[in-house]
């Protein structure tokens, strides 16, 4: 590859990511690059030789972290301006062996770096443990139980001994198994309007609950990867003050929709956890004022129409989110829910703190990994014309406001 | 006859207007008003299945295909009956000896009848929303005969039918104030839900009935009464409707046992005395006999409408056929619907 020229972008606002001091929101600076590296940031001025960008008063961030995917699907993460994502180990075949995760994290190189997500158990069945340290070896950044939860608590105690020793954070789906089983809904008007399977939102509580006892047990780190309930965020926060190793995320669907979205049988708003009552919503966007929320992540799972043109029961869990997570984000910006430093804390410098890479800052020594967004660009989402693989998003049609207007990992630039 | 005559009942609006629906895929999408259109139009056809010769052409020349992917006998056979009465082709379709067995997704199943130029379908599903995704891909109308835990709405307008008949015997019409008290499996029963939203649409009292176990959530928000005590549930009830206990619930996580269901949740004699003096019994069939209701009760000539609600349902059916295929076959005043209203 030819050496790329030393790259300065200029006349934006920073936005870095900083978890303190006071360079927290958006302020007018420079960076600037070399290689894949960042080299300075803020007062920076062009040197002779380097290409410069000038990003009109854009914002200038760190590239999105995405903590927790189901698929590498390029176009639709530059899109979105994320330029890493951590892949739930629900793979076929699942993520259970080195050398599968080792597969994985060279996978998106280099324009998109993966960090594969251990699966917890041998083929994610709640049994068995894989080889949990070989795979940390080969790249996994964190261990998860994928799209189920653990059941078998004597089976979680052991996985997450194992990950404390390992030093890897365990990433857990919050559903009481027994209350969940065949539950496609959460219970309440809706579900039964719809005579749709369903169960109590407490199911998430319960498995809240336990989940964090026993990372305490084994004084592990836990990461709840969507907490959607106020009974659960309520958990999360107390476990917080105690100063339990706990962190948590959600993806905006949680934030934005409640359950009566899937009225009709809309199958792109069939979710897991499936989509709870306003009370809840209202919860969620609490939660991600004060703090207890660490990380929003899009989830992304597209899915075509073999997955999701069925009755709502048979079909496929997900939806595609990369392309919305920002804009949906900075929603919460202009509702006053959270202001832009937390957007940064959210979107990157959490996940990367969690994930442990070096990463979701502006600074330098850091991989050049940048985003510039137009917080105010307004476009519509048109679930026939997406960028990811499938147009499975239960925002159709919808005005969002904000995306990335250039991208850049380790220093090269990206189609968005 | 060459076709049915349109509805010589004046409160409706003229033509077409009197049922706007391509489909009839639940109660929820119908004003009182249309629900009412149906019963009335119903009507004509007790009449003739009471007669010596049970046919006319209304529908002569038409397929119907009953496409049904989860058993039945008496709704097949009652939309079957339905649609030769009315001089109709009729197929039915088994889901055992169909594709869908082999794989085939229910869009393609759909975009499959669609193309064999059929009239209408009849769809009964084991998943709720089914008849809705395959109403929306295929041009001719679609009846729901039951899907999931969703709507059975034809068995809803057959028991309306039943109760509009007994209450005018006794010389009433209005559903307004009519105590009907739904007893049995509520969380499993789309015949449960299409009579909650017909009753309370005609402004019955509804109060429904269940162990807690078979209670849906939030069931209030239905504009009805839950209650787990079936002796309160029917205390002065005008309409005791009872449901059918699924075999594979009879025993295990839901209920105990079905001696021990009986015993909280029976229909006896005994327990009948606590509804009022006229009340009326009801089951959609098939019976559990000495499980949810008791034979005396079933067979009580005085108190049981359970051969009426089979009757009634044939002619219901028949109404619903006319009244859906009026727009294919030209009647008079019943202008093709504009894409806004099929949407």
């Amino acid at each position: 590859m030819r050496p790329m020229a030393p790259l300065t972008i200029t006349g934006g606002r920073l936005l870095t990511g900083q978890k303190s001091g006071d360079k927290r929101e958006p302020a007018a600076g420079a960076i600037r690059c070399d290689g894949d590296r960042i080299v300075a940031v803020g007062d920076v001025t062009p040197q002779d030789g380097d290409r410069v960008i000038d990003a009109r008063g854009k914002i200038v961030m760190p590239g999105i972290i995405d903590l927790g995917v189901f698929e590498i699907d390029k176009p639709a993460f530059h899109f979105g301006g994320i330029t890493r994502a951590a892949l739930m180990p629900d793979q076929p075949p699942p993520l259970d062996y080195p050398a599968r995760v080792r597969f994985a994290a060279s996978f998106g190189k280099p324009d998109l770096w993966v960090h594969p997500i251990a699966a917890a158990t041998r083929g994610l069945e709640g049994g068995e443990l894989p080889e949990l340290g070989l795979m940390r070896e080969a790249g996994a950044k964190a261990v998860s139980s994928g799209r189920k939860w653990i059941a078998d608590s004597g089976v979680m105690l052991r996985v997450l001994q194992y990950t404390a020793m390992l030093g890897l954070p365990f990433i857990t789906h919050a559903e009481d198994a027994g209350l969940a089983a065949d539950a496609v809904a959460t219970d309440g008007e809706t579900a039964t309007r719809l005579g749709l399977a369903s169960a109590p939102a407490e199911a998430e509580a319960l498995a809240v609950a336990r989940d964090i006892a026993l990372a305490e047990l084994a004084g592990a780190h836990i990461h709840i990867r969507q907490v959607t309930t106020a009974a659960a965020l309520d958990l999360v926060r107390a476990a917080k003050d105690r100063g339990a190793k706990v962190t948590c995320g959600v993806t905006p669907a949680h934030f934005m929709l409640s359950d009566i979205a899937v009225n009709g049988y809309l199958t792109f708003a069939r979710l897991s956890p499936p989509l709870r009552a306003e009370a809840d919503r209202q919860a969620v966007r609490r939660a991600l004022a004060d703090g207890t929320i660490d990380v929003i992540a899009s989830g992304h799972d597209p899915r075509g129409p073999e997955d999701k043109r069925l009755p709502f029961a048979d079909a496929a869990p997900g939806m595609a989110g990369a392309e919305t997570l920002l804009p949906l984000t900075l929603g919460l910006v202009r509702d006053d829910v959270i202001d832009m430093a937390r957007v940064a804390d959210l979107l990157c410098a959490n996940p990367a703190a969690i994930l442990g890479v070096p990463a979701g800052q502006l600074a330098a020594g850091l991989e050049a990994d940048i985003a510039v967004i137009d917080p105010d660009r307004p476009w519509i989402v048109d679930s026939d014309r997406m960028a990811a693989q499938a147009g499975n998003t239960p925002f159709d049609r919808q005005p969002m406001q904000g995306r990335a207007v250039a991208l850049f990992k380790g220093g090269m630039e990206l189609k968005t | 006859m060459s076709d049915a005559p349109p509805s010589s009942f004046t409160r409706y609006p003229a033509g077409g207007e009197a049922f706007p629906h391509k489909d009839l895929t639940g109660i929820s999408e119908l004003a009182p008003w249309q629900i009412l259109y149906l019963l009335d139009e119903a009507e004509q056809w007790v009449t003739l299945n009471r007669q010596a010769t049970k046919h006319v052409d209304a529908l002569a020349g038409l397929t119907i295909i009953n496409a049904f992917f989860e058993n039945s006998t008496r709704t097949l056979l009652s939309f079957e009956i339905a649609g030769k009465r009315l001089g109709a082709d009729v197929v039915n379709m088994h889901a055992a000896q169909s594709s869908v067995k082999k794989g085939e997704t229910l869009i393609d199943t759909a975009a499959t009848l669609n193309a064999m130029q059929v009239d209408a379908i009849v769809i009964r599903h084991a998943s709720s929303g089914a008849v809705r995704l395959i109403a929306d891909k295929v041009d001719c109308p679609v009846l729901n005969a039951g899907d999931g835990r969703h709507e059975h709405p034809t068995q809803a307008l057959l028991d309306a039918l039943t109760i509009r008949q007994w209450m005018r015997a006794r010389g009433e019409e209005e559903f307004n104030g009519l105590k009907v008290a739904i007893c049995g499996d509520i969380l499993h029963s789309r015949v449960a839900r299409s009579n909650i939203l017909l009753l309370s649409a005609l402004g019955a009292e509804v109060r429904v009935c269940a162990p807690p176990a078979l209670m849906p959530a939030a069931i209030e928000q239905m504009r009805v009464s839950p209650y787990t005590n079936f002796n309160e549930a029917i205390d002065g009830a005008d309409v005791v409707m009872m449901l059918r206990l699924q075999n594979e619930r009879m025993s295990g996580p839901f209920i105990p046992s079905a001696r021990e269901y009986r015993h909280l949740y029976g229909l006896t004699t005994e327990r009948l005395k606590r509804a009022a003096p006229h009340a009326l019994v009801m089951h959609p069939g098939p019976m559990n006999r000495g499980v949810e209701i008791d034979s005396d009760v079933a067979d009580s000539i005085e108190r049981s409408a359970i051969t009426r609600q089979v009757e009634m349902g044939v002619a219901i059916r028949m109404a619903c056929l006319d009244v859906l295929t009026r727009r294919a076959r030209g009647v008079p005043g019943w202008e093709p619907l504009k894409a806004e209203e099929t949407a």
